[in-house]
């Protein structure tokens, strides 16, 4: 089979997965907006909150993804279930691309929330010049936190102590993605006089990560999670 | 409904299972030491022996999961010392695990592992009929079966698979005496076939009478037994 | 403690190896009283020759630790990368690569952390903090975590061959990464902090100071590099040699008793 089509199969699969679980609507949504609201707990500011409203949303989605990917990867291990998939000879490369697929319509859907929680929590306001630069953003970021968590997520998904190792491994990986979609996001919204041209060279940043990583991943998944 | 098996010329000269002189380690212990074993096409061989033997290592082994530290080891033909990744596909493990998802009905995950072989809607209701689970239980998710249903349900994606080489590690624990016979019968009908059978289990009369030879597994090493 | 006495994994073939193979070499002993010549000249300088700095005062020795230990572990990661690459390239693969740069990074993460400390005590001395977030300082943090994470996969476990592979794929990815955060907090972050000290500001003997701990370091890196990386293959062979003994024990279970 080709790799494409293994990654379709794979990801239709962590979707039913997902659409008869209902794991990450039930339980990592509600944890996203637990954190958005502790932000607001700990900052106590409502400006200060408008002020940094991109990078809490951000921050919130890199906590929630560690969740996510330990998610997506325990259905793999619970009951052998990549060892089947390697010795069913399905390509590692189909597999990686297929579970980040999944996992980057699952952050997509995350990141809808958490925007309207800071609409709602922080009063952040959409601007209409922003528009196009936002969700090319959001596209590029969640491409790339899609590879890098499905990536190290593999990488982790064998070894003992996984749920520490992840985010140890991970988290230092997606500062740029942190960096970069926040100061664009900030762009974005116009944050304290911000304008749309300051955000496009961030998103060179991100589209750069994200190819790094998407083409880095479907090469080195193989060797990762072969134990 | 048999599994369609295609010998080629290389299968005619190759066995399907050479292994001599074979360690295998798991961490530092020698799950492996020194196994030697041959097992020629169309065979169904059983393997006994006491816990801890290394019956479980020799079936990883064969399926290419676990790594040949020393000696040398090829199945149907392919090397496992050069790449152990190159037999994938051509053989089925049912190893302890059941590699299923448990969120996904037992119809999905036939489907599923079916898929990765191309099989036919067709061939997938075959393989449902065959272990018996054609009926309301195709779609109870995998999670509420029974440990036997479940063991049912991973027979059922193995046959939907249609290996040349069926590696069954404890095959019978858990089936009823129905599920047990449907097993045996799949089991000779995969052996009429071309296909070869081997399966590690401690239920000696009733896999005794199935297997063509027996083998006993003892401190990671394979002796002959008389028939 | 009877258990240990008797257990064949102590035996004294195992032992012997190490007793046989000392990590030292004669070009490894002439390398360390290089280097501890080196030191001792960087401690002569640093401390007692070298003038004080019109601004900073007696702070400014700190750069003599500070500046070579960075350069040290910048070098460290970078032999990881190399050899890393030569490992999973099929021509030169060997495990020596592996342990190259299992031993390199383990090196560089212990001077990158000496590095952060240094950096910071200067940074307090001179700036009046201990942490600013300039775009080198953040990147050098990142590659301090990068690296405890990598050494935190090399200890998983699995044979040889599957540790080499896992960690020279994690160090490659680690080298990707390394640009992609020295450019993102860069631009996060454009305006570095001036230099306090600047290059031609240094007097000549300070120069001449700071290139006697560059050298004396890189000695000092070459020197620990060999022995941490004999001793890995030690480590290496008295697995394969405790494996000869396990496999032997493991055979002696199928005999009938």
């Amino acid at each position: 089979m080709s790799t494409w089509r293994i990654a379709r199969l794979v990801a239709a699969k962590d979707l039913r997965v997902e659409w008869r679980s209902r794991v990450v609507v039930n339980q990592v949504l509600p944890f996203a907006a637990l954190v958005m609201v502790m932000f607001a707990f700990a900052l106590d500011n409502t400006q200060l909150l408008t002020r940094v409203a991109p990078g809490l949303v951000w921050l919130a989605t890199m906590f929630s993804l560690v969740v996510m990917v330990q998610r997506s990867f325990a259905v793999e291990t619970a009951d052998g279930a990549l060892d089947a998939l390697q010795v069913a000879g399905v390509r590692p490369g189909g597999i990686f691309l297929g579970k980040a697929l999944a996992l980057g319509a699952q952050l997509a859907v995350l990141q809808l929330v958490l925007l309207g929680a800071a609409i709602v929590l922080y009063r952040t306001e959409l601007v209409a010049g922003g528009i196009v630069l936002l969700v090319t953003t959001y596209l590029a970021a969640t491409t790339g936190l899609a590879f890098v968590g499905t990536l190290y997520g593999g990488l982790a998904a064998g070894a003992k102590g996984r749920e520490t190792l992840l985010p140890l491994l991970m988290l230092p990986v997606v500062a740029p993605v942190l960096i970069g979609a926040t100061r664009a996001t900030e762009a974005a919204l116009g944050t304290e006089g911000a304008t749309p041209s300051d955000g496009w060279p961030w998103i060179g940043l991100l589209a750069l990560f994200a190819l790094v990583f998407g083409v880095g991943g479907t090469l080195a998944f193989g060797s990762l999670i072969d134990e | 409904m048999e599994p369609a098996v295609q010998p080629t010329v290389r299968d005619a000269v190759h066995p399907a299972v050479a292994l001599v002189d074979v360690v295998a380690v798991l961490g530092s212990f020698p799950a492996l030491a020194g196994a030697s074993l041959t097992v020629q096409r169309g065979e169904i061989v059983l393997l006994r022996g006491p816990n801890g033997a290394g019956k479980t290592s020799l079936l990883r082994l064969c399926a290419g999961l676990l790594p040949v530290e020393r000696g040398a080891a090829t199945v149907l033909g392919c090397d496992l010392v050069a790449d152990r990744t190159s037999v994938r596909n051509r053989v089925g493990l049912l190893g302890h695990a059941n590699g299923l998802y448990a969120d996904l009905t037992v119809a999905d995950n036939v489907r599923f592992w079916g898929a990765t072989v191309r099989a036919t809607d067709h061939e997938i209701d075959a393989s449902l009929q065959r272990m018996g689970l054609a009926n309301r239980l195709a779609d109870v998710p995998v999670g509420r079966l029974s440990a036997g249903q479940r063991r049912r349900t991973a027979l059922a994606c193995l046959v939907a698979r249609r290996a040349e080489l069926w590696l069954l590690d404890e095959p019978h624990a858990g089936l009823d005496a129905a599920g047990r016979d449907e097993l045996d019968a799949t089991l000779r009908g995969a052996a009429a076939a071309g296909a070869t059978v081997i399966v590690a289990s401690h239920e000696l009369e009733r896999a005794g009478a199935l297997a063509s030879r027996v083998v006993e597994v003892v401190g990671g090493q394979v002796r002959e037994l008389e028939r | 403690m009877t258990g240990f006495m008797t257990s064949p994994r102590n035996s004294p073939g195992t032992v012997a190896v190490l007793d046989r193979a000392p990590t030292s070499t004669t070009f490894s002993r002439v390398l360390g009283i290089a280097t501890l010549v080196g030191i001792g000249w960087l401690v002569v300088f640093g401390l007692f020759l070298s003038p004080n700095d019109r601004v900073q005062k007696t702070g400014v020795r700190i750069m003599y630790i500070h500046v070579p230990s960075a350069w040290l572990a910048y070098l460290a990661f970078g032999v990881t990368g190399v050899s890393s690459l030569a490992y999973l390239w099929k021509r030169t693969r060997s495990l020596a690569w592996d342990r190259l740069a299992g031993a390199s990074a383990e090196v560089g993460v212990l001077f990158m952390g000496i590095t952060l400390v240094s950096g910071s005590l200067w940074g307090r001395i001179s700036w009046g903090t201990y942490w600013t977030w300039d775009a080198r300082l953040t990147t050098t943090a990142f590659l301090f975590v990068t690296y405890i994470g990598y050494l935190a996969v090399r200890d998983l476990g699995g044979t040889h061959q599957q540790r080499a592979k896992r960690s020279a794929v994690l160090a490659v990815l680690a080298m990707l990464e390394v640009p992609l955060v020295h450019f993102s907090v860069t631009w996060w972050r454009p305006l570095h902090q001036n230099e306090t000290v600047e290059n031609g500001k240094l007097s000549g003997l300070m120069l001449f100071t700071l290139f006697v701990g560059l050298i004396a370091f890189t000695l000092l890196y070459v020197w620990l590099v060999l022995h941490r990386q004999r001793v890995l293959t030690l480590l290496d062979q008295v697995d394969d040699r405790g494996l000869d003994v396990a496999i032997a024990e493991r055979r002696n279970e199928s005999v009938p008793s």
